[in-house]
């Protein structure tokens, strides 16, 4: 069990490509995570100050409207929503196709997915018509510029951000003796849902060492952390608690709430030993099997111990272990990765997605991925996309994968390759025999690329 | 997310071999449910967006009505089919009055869930579909349809079904839901599925999906003109068709038949939502669709479920009512209390009933919505009783903590 160049782009990469070789060692794969980030530059997405900045202008229109007496007044006040409407709609589908487009042309398919597992791992998204499109951004900007950093400035990025803390009611959260609780007594008070989830599913893991009090504690050194659609995050003093709280035996603040002293407890929590070994194992299952290898688990969680949680150190010590390489593909690509390696396989280029016809996109990515089951706003639940291989492979989710792979790559495409070629491409140089029989066999060659894609040898990883 | 079936997945693979697989897959084989404790069917529909209970089972005996809903006086010939004197029934819902004449038809007015206050449909849904009030719920809440299979003894995954292609959080939960939505019904030449056969075959999981998305791609097909197997050249028509399908969205009807074959052997409870109900503006032009597609769901159950139709129950709910005036713009805006609607052979209906709070000013809720009277989990967690023999202690604790049921009032016969 060691390196394998096919398998490394398609167990830890966005799959086969006949356009761009496949990595040559780990250390290439580790070099270019930590060089440049050439496909967020070719493939833009917006960042959280776009999200803001739409927020802004959604506002200001809907005041427009408001206070609107005149016809001619309501006309603009229509006119400044739609324009508003227009450019929400083109951040979504820009966002979708940029999203895809990386996936199918990088040449460092590690970044991208790191991107996915940690985006997920820190589940944030949205609501309503504007913030359901804000979890790319949010990805973008929090998560992104960290895959090579250390673990505590992830998890800091993530709680300053505006999506993250409205998704877990963290700017309701009002200390119970802060000092607007004192003037206010009407104000809800005290909120668990950041503090609990970052131990649970963030840091510690769900059989961490913490208890009730850990959590409420948290929560109340928390207290404070907001934002606005001005200046995004901010810190909101009158809100916070006054220290000092204990967390995991640690004291941290005294008096007055203080940002340093959320950032002091959120680096000890990110750094703790239980947060290596939950970090770990999720990588593992995740990019290896639903059950992996005790020893690849314990490997990566040493290495996380051992720098202090610096990524691209523990990304480094899931590529070198042998465990990593184990021959059989165990995990089954989420509809992301299948829709992005399909992609990737089958040579698409920014011409051709539709990305400015918003009912193609509708039809050919937007719809399939929710009927696959991965929703592309975002899961459902702060635990993020399910891992086990039977939550993504059921009738209706295997269904809409078939469907898709059957019609969308002729309507992508238009000009198909021949499908026994197509599958020497997109399974790498030891195809089953079967799957090559079948492409043979196909009455058409969109039959027969679809039968290549369906195929578990495709589907798995 | 709902749950998943290993247990007859196990099944499938010892049976099935490709190849005869659709002769041995037990969708196709009748199953005896000599095991079942319980025959009742219980369907749960989802109206999105906030029905307005006022306009639905409109109180035309009541006289602030009138000032409040104007539109209504100035049509004379359509205000609605009389109910009991009282209430009259939206006319869109024309085609369930010989379900309400048959005594297979109701209502509960004035009822709401335990949301009050911001009146947002993503919060009202939440709470619906968890059953669970927000200050009392964790993030990750799990639905009230899910809690109620855990309390089912011997219930497997195939007696839950969440049909669409949304994920709702009402199904969601530790308990096994078989999900399935008509739109992603596959259309596949024989040659294509032969072929898909073949490179599935070693690989049981991908194997025994395939298996069961043929088979129940079929079952809606077979039903719909139009829609059949494609041969050969027909292939690129029959994508694009397949496109257009799920573009469309399932049409209710579609849900509604797919439903009832699965009600008609192992499953005892569907649910699925349908959209559509937030009428912000035009009222009089944009309920009536929606209307429309809540009775032709309803009557393609009863019409297709046979003699099931007996010991059905469907449900329809939505997260709040509206305002109980007209808005400026001829619709109407997010309110509070109202209306829950039951139909179906196990239902004891041909009635409205309600605590009614009446209209007059003082009498709304904060002024401007129907005051809600009773606590809409009061009438389910009864149903759920009567449908599944819970005791009440259990109601009120694991499938609607904090809920109070009080009187029953005898919802099924």
């Amino acid at each position: 069990m060691r390196f394998d160049r096919e398998k490394a782009d398609i167990r830890f990469g966005c799959g086969l490509s006949p356009r761009i070789a496949p990595p040559r060692d780990i250390q290439q794969m580790i070099d270019q995570l930590k060089g440049p980030d050439e496909a967020s530059d070719v493939f833009p997405i917006p960042k959280t100050e776009t999200i803001l900045e739409l927020a802004r202008a959604s506002r200001a229109a809907r005041q427009q409207r408001r206070k609107a007496t005149t016809e001619k007044s309501r006309e603009n006040a229509r006119d400044a929503r739609r324009s508003v409407r227009r450019r929400v709609q083109r951040l979504a589908l820009d966002s979708l196709a940029n999203g895809f487009l990386r996936r199918a042309l990088t040449v460092d398919g590690l970044r991208e997915r790191l991107c996915a597992f940690w985006g997920d791992h820190f589940t944030a998204s949205g609501k309503g018509v504007l913030w359901r499109h804000a979890r790319p951004a949010y990805v973008e900007t929090a998560i992104r510029p960290h895959v090579t950093g250390n673990f505590a400035d992830m998890l800091r990025a993530v709680a300053m951000q505006p999506l993250m803390l409205h998704y877990l009611d963290q700017h309701l959260s009002v200390g119970p003796t802060s000092r607007v609780a004192q003037v206010n007594r009407t104000l809800d008070g005290l909120n668990e849902n950041l503090a609990r989830e970052m131990l649970e599913l963030h840091t510690l893991g769900v059989d961490g060492p913490y208890d009730q009090s850990d959590v409420r504690q948290l929560a109340r050194l928390l207290t404070g952390l907001s934002y606005n659609l001005k200046q995004g995050f901010i810190y909101r003093s009158s809100f916070a608690e006054p220290g000092p709280e204990t967390i995991l035996g640690v004291t941290y603040g005294q008096g007055k709430g203080r940002l340093e002293d959320i950032h002091a407890a959120l680096d000890d929590i990110a750094t703790h030993p239980s947060t290596a070994a939950h970090v770990a194992r999720k990588l593992a299952v995740h990019f290896v099997s639903d059950e992996p290898a005790e020893a690849l688990v314990a490997h990566i969680a040493a290495r996380f111990r051992d720098t202090d949680g610096d990524m691209a150190a523990v990304t480094e010590a899931l590529l070198e272990h042998p465990a990593a390489w184990q021959p059989a593909a165990e995990n089954v690509k989420r509809p992301v990765d299948f829709i992005g390696s399909a992609l990737r396989a089958l040579d698409i280029v920014p011409r051709h997605i539709p990305k400015n016809d918003p009912r193609k996109m509708l039809d050919l990515l937007i719809m399939p991925l929710a009927l696959m089951g991965q929703d592309w706003t975002g899961p459902s639940s702060p635990e993020g996309w399910p891992e086990a291989n039977e939550e993504w492979i059921t009738p209706q989710r295997l269904a809409a994968r078939l469907q898709w792979a059957m019609s969308a790559p002729f309507a992508l495409r238009r000009v198909l390759p021949n499908p026994e070629d197509f599958a020497l491409g997109a399974l790498g140089h030891a195809p089953p025999q079967d799957v090559i029989r079948a492409a043979r066999a196909a009455e058409t060659r969109a039959e027969g690329v679809g039968i290549v894609l369906a195929s578990p040898a495709f589907q798995r990883m | 997310m709902a749950g998943h079936a290993p247990a007859r997945r196990e099944f499938l693979s010892n049976g099935a071999a490709l190849g005869c697989c659709l002769a041995a897959s037990p969708i196709l084989t009748p199953v005896t449910l000599a095991s079942a404790p319980h025959d009742h069917r219980l369907v749960v529909i989802i109206l999105r967006g906030g029905m307005d209970g006022l306009d639905v089972i409109r109180p035309l005996g009541d006289a602030a009505f009138s000032t409040l809903r104007p539109d209504l006086r100035l049509k004379e010939t359509d205000r609605g089919m009389d109910l009991d004197g009282f209430f009259a029934l939206h006319p869109a819902l024309a085609g369930l009055m010989p379900l309400w004449r048959a005594g297979e038809f109701a209502a509960f007015h004035a009822v709401s869930t335990p949301y009050r206050g911001k009146r947002s449909h993503f919060d009202g849904q939440d709470v619906l579909e968890s059953g669970i009030g927000l200050e009392d719920r964790q993030t990750r809440s799990d639905g009230w349809l899910n809690r109620v299979l855990q309390q089912l003894p011997g219930a497997e995954s195939e007696t839950a079904y969440a049909i669409g292609r949304s994920d709702m959080l009402l199904t969601r939960g530790a308990a096994e839901v078989a999900d399935w939505a008509p739109d992603a019904a596959l259309v596949l030449s024989p040659q294509a599925q032969s072929l898909l056969e073949m490179v599935m075959h070693d690989d049981p999981l991908f194997r025994d999906a395939t298996i069961e998305a043929i088979a129940l791609s079929g079952t809606d097909l077979a039903a719909q003109p139009g829609r059949s197997a494609p041969r050969g050249g027909d292939m690129m028509n029959a994508m694009r068709e397949n496109m257009r399908a799920a573009r469309g969205g399932a049409r209710p009807a579609s849900i509604a038949r797919f439903a009832a074959d699965r009600l008609r052997q192992d499953t005892r409870i569907a649910a699925f939502s349908l959209n559509g109900f937030d009428t912000h503006s035009r009222q009089d032009k944009s309920l009536p669709g929606s209307l429309e597609r809540l009775a032709e769901a309803i009557m393609t159950l009863r019409n297709n479920l046979g003699p099931v139709w007996e010991r059905t129950t469907v449900a329809a709910m939505t997260e709040f009512g509206r305002t109980a005036r007209l808005n400026g713009s001829g619709g109407t805006d997010h309110g509070t209390g109202g209306a829950m609607l039951l139909a179906g052979g196990a239902v004891r209906g041909g009635r409205v009933l309600t605590d009614w709070p009446g209209l007059a000013e003082a009498d709304l809720f904060q002024g401007r919505d129907l005051r809600p009277t009773r606590d809409l989990r009061a009438p389910l967690g009864w149903l759920l009783r009567d449908l599944f023999g819970f005791e009440k202690r259990v109601i009120e604790t694991a499938i609607f903590p904090g809920a109070d049921m009080g009187p029953d009032p005898g919802l099924t016969r």
